[in-house]
């Protein structure tokens, strides 16, 4: 079990959740933030990282993985700490008056101020129709790649045919002992430059590509062993594997804060706009997940939102004071080690 | 008004609505949809870059082809069929009066 010990703790760290650290290292709160996603950038990393975004004031035009670049920049001095890949899935407050989130993989995070900036909702793979599917997660079958070296001279089943998949696929050859890629269609449309590269390597046989085919059945005791893949809707051939890694991208469900105790309208929690808190004292909603009248999912109205409800969040933490208001330029950036 | 057109939705309770709505304001099948409070879809705002929008065309009206943005989404979802489109790519106009769709279920 690992445990963080933060002033605020951060669920989501999509844009408004890495804005926070940032109007928080002012006031020198110190953040930690837990995102499903392996990677930090919420929307923006997961479903248009190469669009550009025109309406960030002061910047006529930037991609979106690049605003996440910036952000993190941004927040580098303040020293926040991140448990990626993992999801939130308690929150309780405990008799000392702290809160106490809990993940899917046992880290817990303590800390007087809870921050939801969890955006559309958890990340969540969508999952192929496969009847015993669930019966292997975990024990044959991944779907989100955080650590590539778990696949070290594994025998690595990939289905999908977009970006991701390709991607994959062609990082794996460096690290897996032997890669098959499975894709429904025969032609790919990810990147140009991917598809070559994929098929560059299937001419040197360091991928198998199959296509046209879909994989039905998995077999194994308590591990995967085998799949099944129909091949043209007829021929079905088996194969052995030790992980088959289905990525057909992810999908947001609002999932484990639904169940938090805090008042939600139509998937989003409601707040009061005087520092976008909840109905329990010391938890904040900002960002997409929240809802108010006249709301708007923005990056901008997100980042607003995170300046005002940073204010509150310190005067819970230091018993009432107010924090003294100060412009960057005048102040400068004094980082938190 | 001339420019209106019928098109019936099938949610994903199996309830079928009828839908009278103008064909000339450039409005798409996922907007409809969305305006309508029939299902909620859109994530993306239209781009084809969710998948949360796609339906089942059920009438054999002529649609304009799928892009390859909508085709390498479809790649991705479950429960494509050979019917399948993405209601945010299908602009509304007067060729489509009579349109049936059906909404695919939950990813
Ligand atoms: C295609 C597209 C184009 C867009 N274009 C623009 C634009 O031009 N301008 C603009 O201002 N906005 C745009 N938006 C909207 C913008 O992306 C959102 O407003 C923004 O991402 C909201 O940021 P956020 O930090 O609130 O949430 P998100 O970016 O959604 O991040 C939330 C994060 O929280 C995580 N999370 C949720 N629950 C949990 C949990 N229980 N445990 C762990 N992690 C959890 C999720 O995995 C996610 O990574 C666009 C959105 C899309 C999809
Ligand atoms: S609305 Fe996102 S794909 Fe149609």
């Amino acid at each position: 079990m690992k445990i963080f010990n933060t002033d605020i703790a951060i669920v989501g760290a999509g844009p408004c959740g890495l804005f926070s650290v940032f109007e928080a290292g002012l006031l020198g709160l110190k953040c930690h933030l837990i995102d499903s996603l392996p990677v930090a950038g919420g929307q923006l990393s997961e479903i248009y990282p190469k669009k550009p975004i025109y309406d960030i004031p002061g910047i006529p035009e930037i991609l979106a993985g690049d605003l996440i670049k910036n952000l993190m920049l941004q927040i580098a001095p303040f020293n926040p700490s991140f448990t990626l890949g993992e999801t939130v899935i308690g929150l309780s407050k405990k008799e000392d008056g702290k809160f106490e989130l809990e993940t899917n993989q046992n880290s817990v995070i303590r800390s007087k101020v809870v921050a939801i900036a969890g955006g559309l909702g958890n990340f969540e793979p969508r999952k192929p129709q496969i009847e015993n599917l669930i019966q292997y997660e975990n024990c044959g079958v991944d779907y989100i790649i955080k650590d590539p070296e778990k696949y070290r001279n594994k025998k690595v089943v990939i289905s999908g045919g977009g970006d991701s998949a390709l991607d994959w696929a062609i990082y794996l050859t460096e690290v897996a002992n032997q890669v098959t890629l499975i894709h429904r269609r025969t032609g790919f449309r990810g990147a140009p430059e991917s598809v070559s590269k994929v098929m560059r390597l299937v001419q040197q046989k360091k991928i198998d590509l199959i296509t046209n085919a879909e994989v039905n059945k998995l077999i194994g005791n308590s591990h995967l062993t085998n799949i099944e893949i129909k091949i043209d809707n007829s021929e079905t051939i088996s194969k052995s594997l030790d992980f088959f890694i289905p990525l057909f991208g992810l999908v947001p469900k609002l999932g484990p804060i639904a169940t938090w105790g805090l008042n939600i309208d139509k998937q989003a929690i409601e707040v009061n706009t005087l520092d976008y808190s909840t109905n329990s004292k010391g938890i904040f909603a900002i960002g997409d997940i929240n809802t108010y009248p006249g709301k708007l999912k923005l990056i901008l109205c997100g980042f607003h939102e995170a300046t005002l409800m940073v204010q509150s969040a310190y005067r819970i933490i230091h018993e009432g004071k107010d924090p003294s208001f100060k412009y960057t330029t005048v102040t400068g950036i004094k980082g938190i080690n | 008004m001339d420019s209106d057109i019928q098109i019936s939705i099938t949610d994903r309770n199996d309830k079928t609505h009828m839908l009278e709505v103008p064909s000339d304001i450039g409005m798409n099948l996922m907007e409809l949809c969305n305006s309508s409070e029939i299902s909620k879809m859109g994530i993306c705002g239209g781009i084809a870059l969710c998948g949360s929008c796609q339906v089942y065309i059920e009438s054999d009206h002529e649609l304009t082809d799928c892009s390859n943005d909508e085709l390498s989404m479809l790649d991705n979802l479950m429960y494509v069929k050979s019917n399948s489109r993405l209601a945010c790519q299908i602009k509304l106009n007067n060729k489509l009066n009579g349109l049936k769709v059906r909404i695919a279920p939950d990813q």
